[in-house]
């Protein structure tokens, strides 16, 4: 079939938008090239960079939280200046104080009961030559915190203790964190074993300390 | 078994005993001081306090090898005289019922004056709410650590 010869009007009207096409990558490319950087990229190198992966992190997290909400290392970290109790992390009969730095007020204090080690027995009181709770000027919340909320507060040094990540990591040995594996008569473990918890501890901070959304 | 000296009341105790014993049982069975009284024997309710360097330990839980070159005071040493401005206090405000935490008591009251001269209720409260008593004298306990607290700024005497 023959084609029909367009009309004036028709090729009038591409030509206009053509010219405006051709007029309009111009000063998208002028206007590109005043950012033009030509130095090679820098790579940040910092510790929380090095290995970004925010689903390793986000999944590394989830066997954190689990571990630090369990009685055994929340009831130490409580929401109050009064520590809380077994399994099912009531209030310390009592009501001892946690004190300016952590370790009790008055003839109230952590040792005056808790030994060097657990006292046998259950139920008994546990023991560590160091027992006491988070200081009045560093409490380390964990009860009532979001996985969200308890990831940003663990690595935000103005509220851990000034802790950069090498601080951190080694934080999962230190003596109090181990006595929640040996918790004494009559209380249950952690969910994971500590090292299950040191592996996604160490994890989640070297893939980003990356917060789960909620 | 071992060979531990007990420093009690200024006095040395040198007793052959198991070292996981609690203090307590050294302190009322060996060394003869029955004003020391066991109630719980769990830590909880505050009748066995003793000083351990200072400290208001329960001394049902404390092994005797952790009192080992310590010193121990007992309510028998808390003064010679029974003069300690606490003691005086409870005298006259005539604080015990039964009185078979008191002597827990006083130990606590002692070291809260000692280290707050001038406690408020709710220091007192922090302080003593581990010691028990089943006659309830709280009330009576409180209004003589306060009286302590008057007699030891008048006297100038410490806890």
């Amino acid at each position: 079939m023959k084609q029909k010869p367009e009309s004036g009007a028709r090729r009038f009207v591409s030509k206009k938008v053509a010219t405006l096409l051709c007029a309009t990558i111009f000063i998208v490319a002028v206007a590109a090239s005043a950012f033009r950087n030509d130095a090679p990229p820098v790579k940040e190198i910092t510790f929380n960079t090095i290995n970004r992966d925010s689903l390793a992190s986000v999944q590394a997290f989830e066997i954190v939280y689990k571990t630090l909400m369990s009685p055994r290392c929340m009831n130490c970290h409580p929401a109050g200046d009064v520590p809380l109790q077994g399994d099912d992390s009531h209030l310390h009969a009592m009501g001892p104080r946690r004190g300016v730095d952590g370790k009790g007020v008055y003839a109230m204090k952590c040792s005056n009961c808790h030994q060097e080690t657990n006292t046998a027995g259950l139920h008994m009181p546990p023991g560590n030559p160091d027992w006491h709770l988070p200081p009045a000027s560093m409490k380390m919340v964990f009860q009532g915190k979001s996985a969200h909320e308890l990831a940003k507060q663990l690595v935000d040094k103005k509220q851990n203790g000034n802790k950069d990540m090498k601080k951190l990591i080694e934080h999962a040995d230190d003596d109090l964190v181990l006595a929640g594996w040996d918790p004494g008569e009559g209380r249950t473990l952690p969910p994971v074993t500590h090292a299950e918890f040191k592996k996604a501890w160490i994890t989640w901070l070297q893939s980003g300390a990356f917060a789960p959304k909620k | 078994m071992a060979k531990i000296t007990l420093n009690i009341n200024k006095k040395d105790y040198p007793l052959e005993v198991d070292p996981q014993m609690p203090l307590l049982w050294a302190i009322r069975d060996l060394a003869g001081l029955k004003g020391t009284k066991y109630g719980c024997g769990v830590a909880q309710c505050g009748a066995c306090v003793v000083h351990l360097d200072g400290e208001a330990v329960r001394s049902c839980v404390t092994r005797v090898s952790r009192a080992a070159e310590k010193k121990v005071v007992t309510i028998e040493g808390l003064s010679e005289t029974n003069s300690h401005p606490v003691q005086k206090a409870w005298q006259e405000i005539d604080v015990p019922q039964c009185g078979y935490c008191h002597s827990g008591q006083i130990m606590s009251a002692a070291v809260l004056l000692r280290e707050k001269p001038n406690p408020t209720d709710q220091d007192i409260d922090d302080a003593m709410s581990g010691n028990i008593c089943r006659c309830g004298t709280y009330l009576r306990i409180r209004e003589a650590i306060h009286t302590a607290a008057e007699l030891q700024k008048k006297t100038g005497t410490k806890g």
